[in-house]
Formats: structure tokens, sequence, C-alpha cells
């Protein structure tokens, strides 16, 4: 009968075939061994690193990686609540405040870049001649140049914040944009605008053929952008993978990562994105 | 092209499990409670049916939010163990899809004469076969429920996006995907997946117009 068979069809198609197939694999609950929970900021996945990096260790090392990429405050968060197993971040402030409150067992140093100031290429605030950020900043409010600001709490937006705190500057008005966006978006925005913004090196290096931004500042100290990993603190969530959150650490400081972190990007991009810890470049 | 087809596989066979699992519950257990809500007739009946209504218009992210605080290792759901899982996203999804399934079932069943209703009591039917009768002479009404509550699994990003975590190859479904690839600008494959979510909404509709017609209730 024919409606009997739409009706098989229609349970199988809408029910029954996915899920044989798609739910059962992932039906695993976390924090089971086997299962680590990484939150991490969105630039070491828009860059593509951790696509490298965590089909590595998931082959080396048998466990499912669960990336969840957020912003450096949010990832925090989650690893406040036990949410996340390890973190991987860039907001040294809010990091030592998460150590100084218990939640966290070790945090160790990973690998770097630097932070940079894009605009058009005219320059309209004309912040190329400076030699401190804080003056390339005051430049830009006291032209009242556009200005587009992560505002979601990001590392590279509580950088920004550090920034003007510093140059003894409340950005207010119709010029400092406050976007709530990813870096990739708000280096968007700024291309379409004409504006300034501050962009860690790698994403600006990834996405520069879509945009019409050029970096205008560089190699102030201020800039500098380090990236650490976090192990949860399992006394708090028992539920905490620890000993897989412990090993990502290590995976991620071994000689052979810190080498492949300072490789990638360099065929893509012509540079590195990231330096790591071990690399020559990391005296600065 | 083939490696962009092994991209998309997984990502729309997830959207189509999480939305069909909550379609599937929320149908179970709000044509149910839309039937009984459209023939009874008591005083807070009025008050109950606004507050179906306001449900349909409850914001995903809030859903989403309000699930993550419970599902959370510290909230209380934490046992669990489902934050970051297709299980949240689908209690997620059931939990927006409801007030649909309800909401237009009663609606359905309240627009069947009443006469109806008299006549087959008339006729010696019990309280049952004469709830299911009338289901039956509702059933349009009852699919477009269906595909309401499937329209707005399918197509929410907010809730789905904060409970589940947008994981590669395991939570990302295609709403989620195309934000994420809005974000990285890669508009074409975004704008692709937003094809795909289009076409997958027309075969799914497409079938349950069918049953639709087919009279399958019966």
């Amino acid at each position: 009968m024919d409606r009997f068979r739409w009706t098989l069809i229609a349970l199988l198609l809408i029910g029954g075939l996915p899920w044989a197939s798609g739910c059962s694999q992932s039906a695993e609950p976390a924090g089971t061994v086997g299962t680590l929970t990484l939150a991490t900021t969105t630039s070491t996945r828009d860059s593509g690193l951790l696509d490298v990096l965590v089909p590595l260790f998931e082959t080396e090392s048998g466990i499912d990686v669960k990336v969840v990429a957020v912003g450096s405050g949010q990832a925090l968060e989650l690893g406040r609540r036990g949410d996340a197993d390890v973190l991987l971040t860039h907001a040294p402030a809010a990091e030592v405040q998460f150590m100084d409150d218990g939640h966290g067992d070790q945090r160790d140093p990973v690998m770097h870049n630097d932070f940079v100031l894009v605009g058009p290429e005219t320059d309209p605030a004309e912040v190329g001649n400076e030699t401190a950020a804080i003056e390339a900043f005051r430049r830009i409010a006291g032209s009242e140049t556009p200005f587009i600001s992560r505002g979601d709490d990001s590392g590279t937006h509580m950088k920004e914040r550090s920034i003007w705190e510093s140059a003894e500057v409340d950005p207010q008005g119709e010029w400092y944009v406050r976007a709530g966006a990813s870096m990739a978006e708000a280096l968007r925005m700024a291309s379409e605008k004409r504006a300034y913004t501050l962009s860690d090196r790698g994403t600006f290096l990834a996405q520069r053929k879509r945009l019409d931004l050029a970096i205008l500042f560089d190699g102030d100290p201020l800039l500098h952008n380090p990236y650490t990993v976090i192990v949860v603190r399992s006394e708090k969530h028992p539920d905490v993978n620890h000993d897989a959150a412990v090993q990502f650490s290590e995976f991620l400081r071994s000689p052979r990562v810190q080498t492949a972190i300072d490789e990638f990007g360099v065929e893509r991009f012509g540079q590195p994105l990231f330096f790591s810890e071990r690399s020559p470049a990391s005296d600065d | 092209m083939f490696p962009v087809a092994a991209e998309f596989l997984p990502i729309v066979r997830l959207s189509l499990v999480v939305s069909g699992t909550a379609v599937l519950i929320s149908s179970s257990i709000g044509v149910p409670c839309g039937v009984w809500l459209g023939l009874s007739r008591w005083r807070g009946r009025r008050a109950i049916a606004v507050m179906i209504h306001t449900g349909m218009a409850l914001p995903p992210v809030v859903i989403g939010l309000l699930l993550y605080l419970l599902l959370s290792r510290s909230g209380p759901l934490a046992f669990l163990g489902w934050l970051f899982t297709p299980e949240a996203m689908i209690a997620a999804q059931t939990i927006l899809a409801l007030p649909f399934v309800i909401g237009i079932t009663v609606s359905s069943v309240a627009a069947v004469p009443t006469e109806l209703g008299s006549q087959i009591k008339s006729l010696g039917a019990s309280d049952w076969q004469c709830r299911w009768t009338i289901l039956r002479e509702a059933r349009r009404g009852v699919w477009l429920a269906v595909a309401a509550a499937f329209g707005r699994s399918l197509s929410e990003v907010g809730a789905v996006l904060i409970v589940g975590g947008n994981i590669q190859g395991h939570t990302r479904v295609l709403t989620t995907a195309i934000i994420l690839e809005t974000s990285k600008g890669r508009f074409e494959f975004a704008l692709a997946l937003g094809a795909v979510l289009l076409l997958v909404a027309l075969l799914v509709n497409a079938l349950i117009l069918r049953l639709q017609e087919n009279r399958w209730v019966a």
C-alpha cells in the first residue's frame, strides 16, 4: 500500500537512518576516558593551526578531542565551570586571575605571535610614523578615525582595552565601533568601513587577500601576544579528564610539535603565523 | 569538489538526526497535548493558549543559555554528561519546537465542527474513539504542525551553537557551519551550505505534504 511505503520512507529519513549511523558514535558523554574537551580562542581555529595539531594528537594518543572555539574570556569561563578539560588562550592578565582563583593546575607557554594595528593603506590617522603603540592609538582617537573594536571579551579585545588604558584614552563616540565580532569579521568590517582595528598577525595574514587593509603599526613590545595552555584543576570538577589534559599540554610543548608550530603557514602565507617557545625568535 | 562533499555529508546527516529526533519527540508529546487542549473546555484554556503562542517566540539563544547552565558540569543536570553533545542539541530543539506542535494542533483540532464530536458520541463511540476521529479530521493541520516544528528546528542556530559548541565532526550542523564559514569569510562555502539547508527543507516538506495527502493518520 502506497501510504505504508511512504510512512516507512518518512520514518527512515526523519528518524531512523541517520540516527543509526550518526548518533551512536557521538553519544559518548563528555568526561569519559578517551574524550578531551579543548576550549580555545578563535584565532587558533581560524588560522587552521588546530586542523594540523589536533588530528596528530588524536592518532598518537587515541583520545578524541572536541574543540570548542570561543573568545578567550568565554574559554576561561568554560574552564572555571569545569566544562572544558584544557584551555589554549591568549589573555595573560585573565589567565593569571584564573590561576590565582585556583581553577587551573598548570599553565605553560606554548607559542606567541604579535598584534598588529591595521587600517586603510592611506593611513588617514598617520599612525605609521609612531614608535609606540600608545601614541598610535592616541592619534586614532585624536583624529576620530573609525576604529573597530572586537567588543567580545576575547584576548584581542582585552589587549586593545589595556592599550587604550595605557594611552589614557577613553574611547567614546561615533568613530569607536564595538562590533561583538570574531577577528576575521572585525577585519572585514574594518576593510569595508575603511577603519583601523587591532588584529593578531596570524589571523590578518590568513585573511589578507580578502581585505583592503595594510599593517600600519607593529613591533612595540606591548603588542606581544603569548598563547598558553592551561590544565583545568580536577579537584573542583571530578569529571574533568585531567590525564588527557596533561597529555595534551605535554604534546603541545614537545619539541616535535613546537617545530610543527614554527613551520605552520610558511608555505601558504610566506611567513610563520605563530612562533613556538623554542624558536630562536622567542627571545624578544 | 569531492573533499568538499566529504565535509558536507556528516554535517547534513547530523542536522537531520538532531532536527528529525527533536521533531519526533516534540510531536509525540505535542500532538496528544494539543488534541486534549483543543477539545477541552475550561476556564484557564485561553491563558494556556497565550503561553503556548508566546512559546513560539522563545529566542533560541535564551533556551540555549538556560540549557547550558543546566547541563554544565557546575549545573544541576551535569550527571547527564550532555553538554557539547548531539543529545543537548536535540533537547534544545525539542523545547523550541514543542510550542509550534501544540499551538497548531490546538487550532486545527478546535476548527473541527463540534457537531462531529456529539454525532459520533451519539453513535456510541468512546472518548478515545471520539478523539481519534477528530484527530483524523484535523490531520492537515497536524501535519502542518509537524512541518512548522521541523522548520523551526532545522533553521535554528542560537541554541545548538551554545549547547553543542559547533565541534567539527561532532556537533556541527548546517546552521552553525554557515555561521562559522561566514565568520571566516568563506562566503561561497557558506552559501553552498545554505543551499543544502534549503534543499533538505524542501525534500522533507515534500514528504510531509505527501503524507498529508495520503490520509496516513487513519
